[in-house]
């Protein structure tokens, strides 16, 4: 199976599959996802989300839902607007031009494309780590008290530490770094890189986490180090994660949606997904026929 | 369910800090802001400035006169024979222009006055005339002459603000000319007195100033004084005659610096009592001096200067004459206030009332000014234009082109296509980099050194800047040439190497057609950087003063930007106008070039 | 013959030469359908003839050149009578310069007696000689080589590679004269600034405090009088520099963040090119606009407020200067700025960071090195900078850290030492040598650290 390593969420948008085009008549206008989209305890409630760059209409009608303590895979071929899908929800799309959302999603029952609401507060309870490591050029300490720093969460030094040494132990990095916390956080090895990541998102304490391909960068150890670490994190947050390879989707998530070409084809338990598809399309993409 | 709780705790604390943070988030977008918009106001302060100062520049005053070419004047012998009639006494058939257009100006000092309201060069226009047109000899013809500098000034505006008070009475004048008293029925001249009245009271006052610092200096005299008194007596106790003498002579100075400061201060006290006085007391005559704004009362097509004032009138000097003395009715006589005091000005009043007088003859025009662009530098504001500048930065730009084109892009093509990665290289890279930001003086010293004095190239010549720009542009060209080369795809140099081309038929018929735009571009850029150099010009003698207009890259010359540096430095009120307008064009030719590039670059630009 | 001619009649040599090798190498081919035996095509034949013709023949034109009127000074100089000969270099300098006037018939500073009128006739005389034999040489050089080339023609000749070869030396020429105009600064102002240290110490120079060259004229004064201090000129220089950074460097940085992070589009695209008009503007028109504009204004404010402030105060130098440098550091910052990774602000986004905190907690922290080297490339050009101080800065080389008063900076020395009449070898000529060769020494070391930093930063990130 293929794990094309996307590059970005644009460039994901800018490739459709051509092996795909026999399949497309069947998503036309008013196409609906077959499955049940809400969860039983929701965090995060979306409902008929569009996503346009520009001209180009990149998520159509997407309704889903992220549970409390459940950890929601995307899969689907590259292009088919997972990634775009994920950066609406904490608005991260905001920072690319010409990006228009539509729809609702909701946290908690509150809107979060609602004019009067503030992202800041929203990123700070909709966390998100990212495909590429991306640490600060700072040191590893820095990197994690970064968010409690802005967010005023530490009252004083020992607090931080407090913050900084519990996040660091969620994400299993404790162990390798207590003794060198001011060292830069872009020396240490991819894995640790990206776990450094998580740890510098749980450190503000969110109430969802969205991962966008969170282990296309690592190799297998440092992989399942990252699945375990989620499937831990599973207990206090609510997870969103897009990945490529359908086994990790498989392994770490409760349940899964598979997107294609800007739907939602498909939503289910995970075991369900992968062992009994419903959709033509959900099922050619599991079994491999492309993709 | 137990996790909420601190979370819920969390996103409060988030929330609290807020306030917080979006402040200084304002505070720091609203630095960003600023500084853009301070950017964006210089911009608009440097050319509203240079736009402001220099339009005017851009049109001349003309007078017209009516010349009378007698022949035994302009050509004696009859043969006209061009080089004799050149020679011919123009400036005498202007004077006489003048002082028939004058009749009434006497007095040697008048009269000069009079002859200075043209400009110098009008005898060199009148012959240039003649000699084109020989028929003109034995005519009377009106022709416009080009007016001197500081008329120039005054007719645009600059010289002086002119303010226009009306009348309500009936004027009446004692005479046409010589000295007169001008009344008015009405109290029309009652806000002159009181204008003058006004200014005296500043005058006290810059008095007043003056007083306090006069002050500070006694007291420092007295200290001085106290101080060296004291030195005496300790030195005349220690009994050093030397030392005892030195200091009887200090004091002794200091003792009649304080008694000249003491009678300064006092002489000021009782100016300013007498100002005081004369300001308060209303009504009397005053007296105007050369500090005070001048008062031109106009009447029966006449103009007389006031020299005093009072309620009821003025008495004053007639320095245009009055068709007669009968009494002129409410508004159509006035007063004009030429607010600039004549002692803080070049042009002074009689030459004023002339120019009215012409003007009201329409004998006064603003032509366009084409001796700007086509005369080279003179010392006679009015002459002088950008012509030889502009030819010398013409040619000075062109043997940099010649040069530094081929010279920057072979380089370029070179460290680019050829060169392999070694010390060598590097060090000439490194060095290309760093030329770029020598500061051009530099290359000044070098121009100076080696192509002036050890290859003795002639000074001041065209030849010699184009050199020294060469070496400067040159940076920038390969700069730019580079960057031009490597935006070419590999895959163009892999299809020609692959067809059998050798490398250097790949570069000349391939990849140096495909990068010559941003070439080109940048040598657009580096040829705008060159024209607008100045300092190291000023190293190889192209700061020299240069009437002629240069035909060749060995004649001495200067260039446009120093140009304007020598003009800038000139005292004449006339040379800022045209220091502007020598700017406006320089930019022009600048924005021109560099628009040129950017429309090149955009229509070129290709994306791989 | 002028020289125009002669170049001309030697590019048409080099066209014949062309023609004529390309005709030949036609013609050996047996005509038009038999090029295929050739190894290089007729038109590399003809190239290489053109070049035969061509080099040597320009070469010994320019050497000729630049070399004729030393060696006839030299001739003209050794004819001249024993006394004349000896003067001093200066003295000698003057009677060469009025045997040249004489010679062009323009007028001189002294009487013309008969043995200058023979030095000018002989000064003539050796120049037409000169110019015929130079047309000669060059024509014949030209000549020569066409037929050399013409004579090589052969099938099997490799015209191409020889061409090339050529080529490719004339492009390591051109490419290295990058080094030559270095060595030739170097060397340029090195020689005279040794000549000027016999004069005056080394370290007097360096560490004296009192600047008055114009004292030095006298011969036996110089040295003596300590007049040559550099330190008030280092320490005005500084002080220009140190304003126009502060007027530059927030705004320019501040800017370029606004324009790279905040503005919309729409502002972007006409705030930037406007912003790099201040760059595109001479500095003589800053120099201008500080004379004219900025210095009355500022001692009118200083007035206003009961402060004393110089006419050519250094603080309107270094404003003006400050906001000539503006889009120098706004566009370097924004370079740097934009090279800063699109994850990183991601990743501070992600946490919940405002805009503001992004830029100053993560972008500015990973974009510093580059900013700092930006900016030393900016204070080496305000060191350089030197139009706007010679037009607004002062003369008189105060010791003062206050920038009401008027300063005077190394470069102003410079100039006001070599713009006017002097004799090229007095002490107040080499001393501008001195200061060029401390200007250059000082913004080297600047550039050659902030180039090195700035690279050092792109690496990174690339």
């Amino acid at each position: 199976m293929a794990n094309v390593i996307e590059s970005t969420a644009v460039v994901d948008e800018k490739e459709p599959q051509t092996g795909s085009a026999t399949h497309t008549r069947e998503l036309g206008a008013g196409f609906e996802t077959i499955g049940e989209v809400r969860a039983e305890n929701p965090r995060m409630e979306c409902t008929g989300v569009n996503v346009f760059y520009g001209d180009k209409h990149a998520i159509k009608e997407v309704s889903l839902d992220v549970g409390q303590n459940e950890v929601v895979a995307m899969i689907g071929p590259s292009g088919c607007g997972k990634s775009t899908f994920l950066r609406c929800l904490n608005r991260m799309n905001d920072t690319i031009e010409g990006c228009r959302v539509s729809g609702e999603i909701k946290l908690d029952g509150q809107d979060v494309y609602d004019k009067r609401l503030d992202v800041v507060p929203l990123r700070a309870q909709v966390g998100m780590v990212f495909q590429k490591p991306n640490p600060f050029p700072k040191s590893i300490y820095d990197n994690i008290a970064y968010g409690p720093r802005i967010h005023g969460l530490a009252a004083n030094r020992a607090e931080l530490d407090e913050i900084v040494e519990t996040s660091l132990r969620k994400a299993g990095l404790w162990e390798e770094v207590k003794d060198r916390m001011d060292q830069p956080g872009t020396g240490l090895s991819g894995g640790q890189q990206q776990r450094l990541c998580i740890a510098r998102t749980i450190a503000v304490s969110p109430e969802v986490i969205l991962m966008d391909e969170p282990c296309s960068a690592l190799d297998p150890i440092a992989t399942a180090k990252v699945e375990e670490l989620i499937d831990e994190l599973r207990e206090n947050y609510s997870i969103a994660i897009v990945t490529h390879s359908m086994q990790q989707a498989a392994r770490v998530s409760q349940r899964t949606a598979y997107f294609h070409l800007g739907n939602l084809v498909e939503v289910g338990e995970t075991t369900q997904i992968f062992t009994n598809p419903r959709h033509k399309l959900t099922e050619d993409y599991i079994t491999g026929r492309f993709g | 369910m137990a996790a909420t709780q601190p979370r819920r705790r969390v996103i409060d604390q988030v929330q609290a800090s807020l306030g917080r943070r979006y402040a200084r988030e304002r505070r720091f977008r609203l630095m960003g802001m600023a500084a853009v918009t301070l950017g964006l106001v210089f911009v608009g302060i440097l050319f509203t400035t240079i736009v402001s100062k220099g339009y005017t520049a851009f049109v001349q005053t003309h007078i017209a006169l009516e010349i009378a070419f007698a022949e035994r004047t302009v050509d004696p012998s009859g043969n006209r024979d061009p080089a004799e009639i050149a020679r011919a006494d123009y400036l005498g058939l202007v004077k006489q222009a003048m002082r028939e257009t004058f009749p009434w100006v006497s007095g040697r000092q008048d009269k000069r006055e009079l002859y200075k309201l043209v400009s110098s060069g009008a005898s060199y226009q009148l012959g240039d005339l003649v000699v084109d047109n020989p028929a003109l000899i034995g005519t009377t013809q009106r022709v416009w002459l080009v007016a001197d500098d500081d008329i120039d000034v005054y007719a645009k505006g600059r010289a002086t603000p002119i303010s226009i008070l009306g009348t309500d009475g009936v004027g009446s004048a004692t005479g046409t000319t010589g000295r007169i008293q001008v009344l008015s029925t009405a109290n029309d001249f009652t806000a002159v007195l009181a204008d003058v009245k006004r200014r005296l009271q500043q005058v006290a006052r810059a008095k007043e100033r003056d007083l306090l610092t006069q002050e500070t200096l006694l007291d420092n005299a007295r200290e001085q004084v106290t101080r060296l008194e004291a030195d005496l007596a300790a030195a005349r106790r220690g009994g050093d005659p030397a030392t005892v003498a030195e200091l009887e002579t200090e004091l002794a100075s200091a003792h009649t610096e304080q008694a000249s400061v003491a009678n300064y201060i006092a002489t000021i006290r009782s100016q300013i009592v007498d100002l005081e006085q004369r300001a308060n007391t209303p009504g009397g005559e005053e007296r105007l001096t050369p500090e005070m704004p001048s008062y031109l009362v106009a009447i029966n097509g006449g103009l007389v200067k006031a020299t005093a004032v009072s309620d009821a009138g003025i008495s004053g000097e007639v320095l245009v004459p009055l068709a007669s003395a009968a009494e002129a009715a409410p508004g159509t006589w006035e007063i004009k206030v030429l607010e600039t005091p004549e002692s803080s000005r070049r042009v002074k009043d009689n030459s004023i009332a002339w120019m009215m007088y012409l003007e009201d003859k329409g004998l006064v025009e603003k032509q366009f000014n084409t001796a700007f662009f086509s005369n080279g530098d003179s010392r006679e504001p009015e002459l002088a234009g950008i012509g030889g500048a502009a030819m010398g930065s013409l040619f000075t730009l062109l043997v940099t082109l010649l040069l530094s084109f081929p010279i920057g892009v072979a380089a370029a093509v070179y460290l680019e296509e050829f060169a392999p990665k070694n010390r060598w290289t590097d060090l000439i890279e490194v060095n290309i980099n760093n030329l770029a930001a020598v500061p051009s003086i530099v290359f000044g010293l070098l121009g100076l050194a080696v192509f002036i004095n050890f290859f003795g190239l002639p000074r001041s010549a065209p030849l010699v800047g184009g050199l020294v720009l060469t070496l400067m542009t040159l940076p920038t060209i390969i700069i730019a040439s580079r960057a031009a080369l490597k935006s070419v795809p590999p895959s163009i140099r892999e299809a020609a190497l692959g067809v059998g081309a050798s490398k250097m038929q790949t570069i000349f018929h391939h990849v140096l057609p495909l990068a010559m735009p941003g070439m080109l571009t940048g040598t657009i850029i580096g040829m705008a950087q060159a024209l607008g150099e100045t300092a190291p010009l000023l190293m190889i003698g192209m700061v020299a003063f240069i009437v002629d207009i240069p035909g060749g890259v060995t004649d001495p010359a200067t260039v446009l930007p120093v140009q304007i540096f020598l003009w800038a430095d000139s005292p004449e009120r006339a040379f800022v106008e045209r220091t502007s307008a020598a700017i406006m064009v320089l930019l022009a030719f600048l924005i021109a070039m560099n628009a040129f590039a950017v429309v090149m670059r955009r229509r070129f630009e290709r994306r791989w | 013959m002028p020289l125009s001619l002669l170049l001309l009649l030697v590019a048409a040599l080099v066209v014949a030469s062309y023609y004529l090798t390309r005709r030949r190498s036609v013609a050996v081919a047996g005509g038009a359908a038999g090029v295929k035996v050739l190894h290089s095509l007729p038109s590399y034949h003809g190239f290489y003839g053109a070049l035969w013709a061509g080099l040597p023949a320009l070469l010994v034109l320019g050497l000729w050149v630049s070399l004729e009127s030393g060696f006839i000074v030299d001739l003209v100089v050794s004819g001249l009578p024993d006394d004349l000969r000896h003067l001093p270099d200066a003295e000698l300098n003057l009677v060469v310069n009025d045997i040249r006037n004489l010679a062009s018939g323009n007028i001189v500073s002294r009487e013309v007696d008969p043995v200058m009128q023979a030095a000018a006739d002989h000064y003539n005389s050796l120049r037409q000689i000169s110019a015929a034999a130079m047309t000669v040489v060059v024509l014949v050089l030209a000549s020569l080589g066409g037929w050399i080339a013409w004579r090589a023609v052969a099938p099997q000749m490799r015209a191409r590679n020889r061409v090339e070869g050529i080529l490719k030396g004339l492009l390591i020429l051109s490419s290295t004269l990058a080094i030559f105009t270095t060595i030739g600064i170097v060397l340029s102002v090195l020689f005279e600034a040794i000549r000027f240290f016999q004069a005056v110490p080394f370290f007097e120079f360096l560490f004296g405090l009192e600047w008055r060259p114009q004292i030095a004229i006298r011969a036996d004064q110089v040295g003596s009088s300590g007049a040559f201090g550099a330190v008030p000129l280092f320490a005005g220089t500084m002080l220009i520099s140190f304003i126009a950074m502060l007027v530059a460097v927030p705004i320019g940085l501040m800017s370029a963040i606004y324009l790279s992070e905040y503005a919309s589009k729409p502002v972007r695209t006409s705030a930037k090119p406007i912003l790099e008009v201040l760059a595109g503007i001479p500095t003589v028109v800053y120099g201008f606009f500080a004379a004219l504009t900025v210095a009355p204004f500022i001692r009118d404010v200083g007035a206003s407020l009961g402060l004393d402030v110089s006419s050519e105060s250094a603080l309107a130098a270094g404003l003006v200067m400050g906001i000539m440098i503006i889009p120098f550091v706004s566009s370097l910052s924004d370079d740097v700025i934009n090279a800063v990774p699109q994850s990183l602000r991601d990743a501070a986004y992600a946490l919940g960071a405002t805009r503001s905190e992004t830029v100053r907690n993560v972008i500015l922290p990973a974009a510093l090195p580059g900013i700092v080297g930006g900016v030393l490339l900016a204070v080496s050009r305000a060191i350089g900078e030197t139009m706007i101080v010679v037009m607004a800065a002062g003369l008189a080389a105060n010791l003062t850290a206050n920038p009401l008063e008027s300063v005077t900076t190394v470069t102003v020395q410079i100039v006001t030492l070599l713009v006017g009449d002097q004799e090229f070898d007095s002490p107040k000529t080499l001393a501008a040598f001195a200061l060029g060769l401390l200007l250059f020494a000082v913004t080297l070391v600047l550039n050659v650290i902030a180039l090195h930093v700035v690279r050092k930063y792109r690496e990174q990130y690339e």
